[in-house]
């Protein structure tokens, strides 16, 4: 191969392959290229693409998250607490949900950069304490309107309608309120990232921490903020699948925390980065989504998707980490 | 032919040797000798063409032209392995190539046999620790035989290695910059085992630019610049004469005005490095280029670091401007405007994701954006006016790190501290890995730029601190033993010995340093 269409592959390659895909879903099945059918992808990844966005943040600065599934889930459970046994209104609720996404940002930012844990050891341990966590206030059952609580009485409160609308309400009839809110999530880290100051001296620790440390940058706050960002994107993540579902169910979000992963992984190989980034964690959140849609729409038994996303996987890292690799490293 | 000091025949000679890399002649009818029981010098500057030499010799390049001989036959290895068995053994300069370090010291003694075969399908541990005893027992050293090599310290590694080369009784042995990266007492338990071989008649060639090291060891020394042998001098030694030799221009830099300078800028008061060093005062003036130079380990990065914020004086004061100064961290040292290129660019400078242009601008984003936003056109162009100024080799300011030469990184890495006005500027080690063409740019670019700022710069090389400084004190453990100003008057024989330690202000008992290798 000439080196010209090494770059060409490796820059265009993944796009290719998604619209390769998409034609051939199309000519299968054309009901695949429908507005209505793009919608059900967007809706299908957007939780998990808003995590794997978050989780994108601490791979630039060379970190890991493996708490986001947890963190989402608990946040799930915190949003369905509130509401349905405080009776709290759906501004606060968000609020709480949030504030509590950053806390387990900043516990995780601290065990790392000041308990010198490394990052996937630590946040395996904070993934484990928060599944285990939020099954406490409730003694471990799902949360639902007119539950029975520990203590005997009757759960009062209820789902707010403006929160329900959150995970079900569609803008102009079409978009789904989640995808908004990965759309603009999407667009703002894209922009943190890329454009701003912040975002490219957090590029600069991720690739050489000491260099950064010597040309003046406070490497420990970036870290910490970073697992702040992806504890954040994580509970908004937990905050729609709560208004989504109604209820805190103890079990959902047990898949969050890989699909999250492997979206932010395929990303890499978008456009030939061969590092974490925003655009092409979306794409690949989406690559996964619509791979997934094409091979229901074709009857694909549920139980073939983890493998066919495996498969992406293997085949995007060895874009990244094969073709990717300059002469001379 | 040369003769050594012994007066016997010379065991390996080279003649009329050659190398070229495409366009770029390296080497230039090169003849060398050494005989039996002699210690010779072959001294020359970073990138005078010693490595293409050493690998010649060594058998890892295939000489362009020329002829070399060894113990009266021909002699041309085509691997390494044939120049062991030809009874020549080579200890390269990085020492961590020539062992194993996830194997015992013993195992590392016996490889050569071990990899070539000749110990018989199944490994007696018993039986290779025998043998391990009996190599070491050549230099009467007691290593840690079953302790994995990288669990002792690089000098002892260094003696491994050492050990290796004798294990197959080699009648020349070639030392590759040996001390590079001793403390001066192991230098001095290597400089034992030197002399020690010499007695038993090995042809040893060292090669080094150290002064300690050449006063200590030389029988002759050979002296090779821009890949031509340029002197030969045997004893009396005339050190200063070699010295001039290997840089090819008297040291006094003609034409060039030395300067003085202008208002003080720092000023170090009292300051000990460890708990143990003897205490110092210096002050560095504006418009002036300062060089430390001594040993490697003799303190010179612990002060960049104490300056720069990475690590607390154990005793002390600094004023910057006469204001107080005690930076926490890096952070407040820049916005104090002291600004350090730290040594070893790889692992401290370089961000091997970026392109040039984001690279220079690493320190001084917040200055580069507006409301939080990177000015990337304007990156873009002071990149390119660095690029000019530096006159760094690329195809544009977007070029990726790992396609420049290391020359050219270093300019990078110069560069980046260069771009904003400041009051103390610090390179340590700036020349390290540079191609003399590349250090002639920055030096010179140091030296244009030097008006407003103090610049202070950290070299292990005199030649090095002779080309870019007008002032250079001397650093020889931890603390300050001699102030010079380059130009008329300089005392070049002086500098030296005060680099070398010979020279004690006030010597302290340090009853280690006089431990010998058997020891």
């Amino acid at each position: 191969m000439t080196i010209a269409a090494r770059d060409l592959s490796i820059r265009y390659g993944f796009f290719v392959l998604l619209v390769a895909l998409a034609l051939f879903f199309y000519v299968a099945q054309p009901a695949f290229l429908s507005v209505r059918s793009f919608v059900f992808v967007f809706q299908s990844v957007s939780i998990t693409a808003i995590l794997a966005l978050g989780v994108t943040g601490t791979l630039v600065v060379g970190g890991f998250d493996l708490s986001i599934g947890s963190v989402a889930a608990s946040s799930m459970m915190a949003a369905s607490y509130a509401m349905v046994i405080w009776g709290w209104g759906t501004a606060e609720t968000v609020l709480l949900c949030i504030g509590f996404g950053l806390l387990a940002g900043l516990l995780n930012g601290l065990i790392i950069v000041y308990g010198r844990v490394p990052d996937l050891l630590a946040t395996l341990g904070t993934m484990f304490l928060l599944l285990g966590l939020q099954l406490v206030p409730t003694a471990g059952r799902s949360i639902a309107r007119g539950m029975t609580l520990p203590d005997g009485t009757t759960a009062s409160g209820s789902f707010d309608a403006s929160f329900l609308a959150l995970g079900r309400a569609r803008l102009f009839d079409v978009l789904p309120v989640s995808v908004v809110v990965m759309l603009t999530l999407a667009v703002a880290i894209f922009v943190f990232l890329e454009s701003t100051r912040w975002g490219r001296v957090m590029y600069a620790i991720g690739s050489n921490e000491q260099a950064s440390r010597l040309a003046g940058a406070p490497v420990a706050r970036y870290k910490i903020a970073a697992y702040m960002i992806s504890g954040a994107f994580a509970s908004i993540g937990g905050i729609l699948l709560a208004a989504r579902v109604g209820r805190g169910d103890v079990s959902s979000g047990n898949n969050l925390l890989l699909d999250a992963v492997a979206a932010a992984l395929i990303g890499f190989a978008v456009l030939g980065a061969a590092k974490p980034n925003a655009f092409g964690t979306l794409i690949g959140a989406l690559f996964v989504g619509m791979l997934l849609q094409g091979l229901t729409m074709m009857n694909a038994p549920y139980y073939t998707q983890d493998a066919v996303k495996g498969g992406v996987l293997v085949i995007a890292l060895l874009f990244t980490f094969s073709l990717t690799r300059r002469a001379g490293r | 032919m040369t003769v050594g000091e012994t007066g016997a025949s010379p065991v390996l000679e080279i003649a009329a040797l050659e190398r070229a890399f495409g366009q770029n002649r390296v080497l230039k009818n090169v003849d060398l000798a050494v005989s039996p029981g002699e210690v010779l010098v072959l001294m020359g500057a970073n990138g005078a063409g010693k490595s293409t030499l050493v690998k010649i010799i060594a058998g890892v390049l295939a000489p362009g032209a020329g002829r070399m001989t060894l113990a009266g036959r021909p002699y041309r290895p085509a691997r390494p392995i044939d120049a062991v068995a030809a009874g020549l053994s080579v200890v390269h300069q990085q020492i961590n190539d020539a062992v194993a370090p996830d194997l015992s010291v013993a195992q590392n003694l016996l490889l050569d046999r071990l990899c070539s075969g000749r110990t018989g399908a199944f490994y007696s541990p018993r039986r290779a620790r025998r043998e391990a005893e009996a190599i070491q027992a050549i230099l009467g050293l007691s290593l840690p035989l079953d302790r994995a090599v990288s669990e002792i310290p690089l000098a002892d590694r260094q003696l491994v290695a050492i050990c290796r080369a004798l294990a197959e009784d080699p009648k020349v042995l070639v030392l590759d910059e040996p001390t590079s990266s001793l403390s001066q007492r192991e230098a001095e338990r290597l400089f034992g085992i030197v002399e020690m071989l010499k007695a038993r008649g090995v042809a040893i060639l060292y090669i080094t630019h150290r002064m300690s090291d050449i006063r200590r060891l030389a029988d002759r020394i050979v002296t090779l610049r821009d890949g031509r042998i340029t002197g030969e001098f045997r004893p009396p030694l005339d050190y200063e004469g070699a010295v001039t030799a290997m840089l090819g221009a008297p040291i006094q830099r003609g034409g060039e005005t030395i300067r003085s300078g202008t208002r003080p800028v720092l000023s170090v008061e009292d300051i000990r490095l460890t708990s143990w060093s003897r205490p110092f005062s210096f002050t560095l003036d504006a418009g002036e280029v300062t060089a430390i130079t001594g040993l490697v380990g003799t303190g010179k990065s612990r002060l960049a670091e104490v300056v720069f914020g990475l690590a607390p004086a154990a005793k002390g004061r600094m004023r910057l401007m006469g204001e107080p100064y005690g930076p926490h961290d890096c952070g407040a040292a820049i916005e104090a405007g002291v600004f350090l290129a730290a040594k070893d660019r790889a692992t401290s400078s370089i961000v091997p994701g970026f392109d040039i242009a984001r690279n220079l601008s690493l320190p001084f984003l917040s200055h580069r954006s507006r409301a939080g936003f990177v000015d990337r056109a304007g990156e873009r162009q002071r990149a390119r006016r660095t690029i000019a100024d530096l006159s760094i080799v690329c195809q544009g300011e977007a070029d990726d790190m790992a396609t420049l030469s290391g020359g050219n990184q270093q300019k990078v890495v110069v560069g980046r501290w260069l771009a904003e006005p400041c009051k103390l500027l610090i390179l340590d080690e700036p020349f390290q890995g540079v191609d003399i063409k590349a250090r002639g740019d920055i030096a010179r670019r140091l030296r244009e730029t030097a008006g407003d700022r103090a610049t202070l710069v950290l070299v292990t090389e005199i030649d090095e601190a002779l080309e870019v400084a007008d002032r250079i004190l001397v650093m020889s453990d931890h603390t300050i033993v001699g102030d010079h100003r380059t130009g008329p008057g300089f005392d070049l024989s002086r500098l030296l010995a005060e680099v070398a330690g010979e020279i004690d202000v006030d010597p302290l008992p340090s009853p280690d340093r006089l431990e010998s290798a058997a020891g």
